[in-house]
């Protein structure tokens, strides 16, 4: 039995029928976590001896004859910049590189609690700041698919250990796509909740405004399962929000007849490659086979998302990153011989290009006399952005999108050009923007490359999303296709 | 009451030039307010402890950690608001004021910007025996740094090496900034007494000025008399206390008009009262100013506060020192300098309300006591301004602590106005009670000090005397006026000093006159 390609409700089903233990879980998917990482990359920490010790606890319970949840002993990934408490969290940053944070991110709490086994930690763009993982600070995650492609980022380690085994499920964080893009590439299920649908407690921030964790998984109903885990209000997040939370799996199985999908002309204008569109298109397709209205709608403030979001993003994350000072933890100079060259050299040795670029671009939008013109005037284009959605939600129930304008791209082919980088993100980030849900779901392959479909809701309508991504599912069953390894 | 209109002094007219230049100051006032937990965590407030032990991730700032708002704080920034007559801002929200500092964790301090709690209030103060409107532009939060420690040395300069203590990030402040309407030093100290009283009264800080909980900084400018703008300015820093900021004051004043005298230009700069060395030294000029880049903090959402919130904590406002300070005058008719000096300090004023009710003459805002009443509400007023102030300063004593009781205070002084002691026996009544805490007439009983009234045992104590001093006798007789002080005193000596020494003088004359 090949115990690395089934789901956690189906893992769970073998658990309560005591047809393995999670002890064996473990250990399988340790086997298989180690057999891939020469090849992968998706660990910058792995936690096996913690997840064992965990696993024999589950063990003991399903013995008892106590009931375990539905994550109970299911291994799972944490994407490295979320606080996990005893075990070093990184960031995939030098600056952080020994940093052992003294507590739980309140996913983290959750998934405990829940019973999920933390396999380990996921390698990821430095401080979730970029497209391909290649600007990680230790070294590059590879795409399952093609291992001379990127898994996408900043998720990309998260990513790619679901895709390729390693993980049954993972977490992410998505500031502008950072779990949708990467699930695009991967081939996997990445949904962006609501902003303040998940704590963001114990989430190493890069733009806390835009910010927000989800999950990687093998299917939708895994995606709604962890959804059900994580979701929540928490006292320790002003921005969480104090709402009523559904049963995400509560819709999953239900009819989508009469939904009126909206595709954004925006979206399909040029720039998408010919093969993702063909994929897309046929995509939209099987969604009105099953019984969909589909139509055109416009979102007409699409094309300012990208330099909105280049200014928002790097003005919050040039304040956020200015604590890495190297006065209280992590990395320190040993070069500095006063206060501001400690300063200095500190951020200027331990923190990659890609970081240092946003940090500047932040510091001057910011800066007392371009305020005006940059930072507040991107606030304002945001509110209009947001205001699209509202109207395009008026008269459609979700809208559907390429989650890319590409499949995965080559190791290097971006890395020289940040402003072509930054494009990949382009369908994705005026939905941080819009603080609403993103769902990507794998829509098909192209030249033997997953594509990712992506659909977009209104706030906190994550369980509706999933309703009509698992009718796709079912309808086409391409998320159960995995990546030939060879091991 | 006490509300009523004061016109703004029209200083060309009433004051004296006797200075070339015009002053122009405002102040700012940092006051730590008096929650038991800090402003975006559950860490403690309390003042010391351990370095680095009143600390949790949120308040150090770690990786990951979000600030939550604590509510008590909005509470009493919205009181000292209300209690400034600020109006209190149906939205507000925090910002980030970014900059580097070893005592900073997060490189940031979360603090209000162009959305304050509160703005546009105004305080009365009285300097130079007039009465003068202070405007407040605005009040608002933010949280406190750490400290650093410097190893071998008092300052930085000089350190081998530097420790932080982060106790103190996070501790909840709220910063007051006046209008640039003080034109002296006299009414710079009037402003920040009658603002640490109103906080004082409403208890949102302890106005610990000695522990750093009531901090001053002021922006000074002069002008020629007569000029419309403003001078250029220099804001000052680091001064802990009334002595400090008169000195600084002094200082700077003198400082500038040389400049401007000799003239050159002043520089817009900061500069730090150094108590030390009693000058003010600059620390950074505009030039150099921190480009702060303020913006909305995310990890907070805007602080919405309703009508009903507001109403409800008007509700817990006590009543302030002007407001006092003019019921203390219209009821007790105590005189203006008296009610001045017992509602500087609310302890005091405190204590005085409770004297006042035990000894039966409390009556409500509005009326007035019977003459009786005033009578003994002066005799109060005088042992709270006198002995009380004196003996509890000797010991470093606040009103709050007195070991007499207004109630046992009262007891004193009604022995005094029976007359079963005399003034000089209740000095000694008053300082066994002081010591002990008894009350007045235990202590009269204890040490048998009761007054002799009694004309009958007098007149035998003083004949016994004359008796006993011919002499002294003769010398009265031979119109001598020193002798009749001897035999006082030997009469009282005789005593105990209990006896009535007007009797004394008068029994004396008539055995006198008789010989
Ligand atoms: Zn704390």
């Amino acid at each position: 039995m090949k115990l690395y390609t089934k789901t956690a409700h189906e893992l769970h089903d073998l658990l309560v029928r005591k047809e393995v233990s999670a002890t064996d879980l473990v250990k399988a998917q340790a086997e298989r976590m180690q057999a891939l990482e020469p090849k992968i990359q998706a660990f910058v920490t792995p936690t096996v001896d913690k997840a064992l010790e965990q696993a024999a606890l589950v063990d003991a319970k399903i013995v008892a004859g106590e009931a375990i949840g539905p994550l109970e002993g299911v291994p799972m990934a944490i994407k490295d910049n979320m606080c996990t408490d005893g075990v070093r969290t990184t960031c995939s940053s030098k600056i952080l590189e020994n940093f052992v944070p003294p507590y739980d991110a309140t996913v983290v709490t959750k998934l405990k609690e829940a019973g999920a086994i933390m396999m380990g930690k996921t390698n990821l763009d430095e401080f979730a700041m970029g497209s391909s993982t290649e600007n990680s600070g230790f070294f590059t995650t590879r795409n399952p698919w093609d291992t001379e492609r990127v898994p996408g980022g900043s998720s990309g380690g998260s990513a790619a250990s679901v895709a390729a085994g390693q993980a049954v499920f993972s977490l992410g964080s998505d500031t502008g796509g950072s779990i949708r893009q990467p699930a695009a590439f991967c081939g996997v299920v990445g949904l962006k909740p609501t902003y303040g649908a998940v704590s963001r407690f114990g989430l190493i921030a890069f733009a806390s405004s835009l910010d927000q964790i989800g999950p990687f998984t093998r299917d939708v109903r895994d995606c709604a399962l962890v959804m059900n885990a994580i979701a929540g209000h928490d006292a320790k997040d002003s921005t969480s929000a104090p709402v009523d939370f559904p049963d995400y799996t509560s819709l999953l199985g239900k009819s989508i007849k009469g939904w009126r999908v909206g595709l954004p002309k925006e979206y399909f204008g040029d720039g998408i490659d010919p093969e993702v569109r063909a994929v897309i298109e046929k995509a939209v397709k099987t969604i009105e086979s099953l019984g969909a209205e589909v139509a055109e709608c416009s979102l007409p403030h699409t094309e300012y998302a990208l330099p909105v979001y280049y200014l928002l993003a790097p003005a919050e994350a040039s304040s956020n990153l200015a604590r890495y000072d190297g006065v209280r933890y992590g990395y320190r100079s040993e070069s500095a011989d006063d206060l501001i060259s400690m300063f200095k050299k500190t951020r200027a040795e331990g923190f990659g290009d890609e970081v240092k670029r946003r940090i500047m671009l932040g510091t001057y939008a910011l800066s007392s006399g371009y305020y005006d013109a940059y930072y507040l005037k991107a606030l304002k284009v945001r509110t209009l952005i947001k205001n699209d959605f509202d109207q395009a939600f008026e008269k459609f129930d979700c809208i559907l999108s390429p989650t890319t304008p590409s499949v995965a791209f080559k190791f290097g082919d971006r890395t020289d050009n940040p402003l072509q980088m930054y494009l990949s993100d382009v369908f994705t980030l005026s939905v941080n923007l819009a603080g609403i849900p993103g769902l990507s779901i794998n829509a098909g392959f192209a030249n033997g490359m997953p594509v990712g479909l992506q659909i977009i809701g209104k706030a906190f309508d994550e369980a509706r999303l999933l309703q009509i991504a698992h009718a796709y599912e079912e309808a086409t069953g391409c998320h159960s296709r995995m990546p030939e390894l060879g091991v | 009451m006490g509300n009523e209109m004061i016109e703004t002094m029209d200083r060309d007219e009433t004051m004296e030039r006797e200075f070339d230049f015009e002053i122009v100051m405002g102040i700012e006032v940092h006051a730590e307010l008096h929650t038991k937990s800090k402003i975006f965590c559950g860490c403690t407030t309390e003042f010391g402890g351990e370095q680095n032990t009143h600390v949790c991730p949120v308040c150090l700032g770690l990786p990951g950690v979000l600030p939550v708002l604590n509510r008590q704080v909005v509470n009493y920034a919205m009181k000292a608001g209300l209690a400034l007559n600020c109006e209190i801002a149906e939205f507000s929200k925090f910002d980030r004021k970014n900059y580097f500092y070893p005592d900073l964790p997060k490189a940031y301090q979360i603090s209000q910007y162009d959305l304050p709690i509160a703005k546009d209030g105004h305080i009365e103060i009285e300097a130079g025996g007039k009465k003068k409107r202070i405007g407040i532009t605005r009040v608002h939060m933010e949280e406190d740094a750490g400290k650093l420690v410097h190893g071998g040395a008092a300052n930085l300069a000089g350190a081998e090496y530097s420790l932080a203590d982060y106790n103190r990030t996070g501790v909840p402040l709220i910063e007051i900034v006046s209008e640039p309407d003080i034109r002296s030093i006299e009414e710079a100290i009037a402003y920040l007494g009658q603002l640490k009283a109103i906080l004082e009264y409403t208890e949102v800080s302890d106005c610990k000025m000695e522990q750093g909980s009531l901090r001053c900084d002021a922006n000074v400018s002069l002008r020629p008399w007569g000029q419309k703008e403003f001078g250029v300015r220099a804001e000052l820093k680091n001064m802990n206390s009334f002595k400090a900021l008169q000195r600084a004051l002094e200082y700077e004043i003198e400082r500038q008009a040389e400049i401007l005298r000799e003239g050159g230009a002043v520089v817009q700069e900061t500069r730090m009262w150094d108590e030390a060395k009693g000058m003010t030294i600059s620390l950074r000029s505009k030039e150099e100013a921190h480009d702060y880049r303020y913006f909305p903090d995310p990890d907070l959402v805007p602080l919405v506060i309703s009508r009903e919130w507001v109403d409800k904590v008007r509700q817990t406002l006590p009543e302030l020192p002007q407001a006092r300070r003019v019921r203390l005058v219209q009821s007790y008719g105590l005189p203006e300098y008296d009610a001045g000096i017992i509602v500087g300090s609310k302890a005091m004023a405190d204590y005085f309300d409770a004297a006042c009710a035990a000894y039966a003459i409390a009556v409500p805002a509005g009326t007035e006591a019977d003459s009786k009443g005033q009578e003994r509400a002066k005799q109060i007023s005088n042992y709270l301004m006198g002995e009380l102030t004196r003996f509890l300063n000797a010991s470093e004593k606040g009103f709050q602590d007195s070991p007499i009781s207004p109630d046992n205070l009262v007891g004193l002084l009604r022995l005094l106005e029976e007359g079963t002691i005399s003034t000089k026996i209740a000095k000694t009544v008053f300082e066994e009670m002081f010591a002990t805490g008894k009350a007045a007439k235990t202590v009269v009983e204890e040490k048998g000090l009761v007054q002799i009234s009694d004309e009958g045992a007098i007149a035998a104590v003083i004949r016994d005397i004359l008796a006993a001093n011919p002499a002294v006798v003769a010398d009265y007789k031979a119109g001598k006026e020193k002798a009749m002080g001897f035999l006082v005193g030997q009469a009282m000596k005789a005593t105990k000093g209990k006896a009535n020494p007007g009797l004394v003088n008068k029994l004396l004359k008539e055995e006198l006159a008789k010989m």
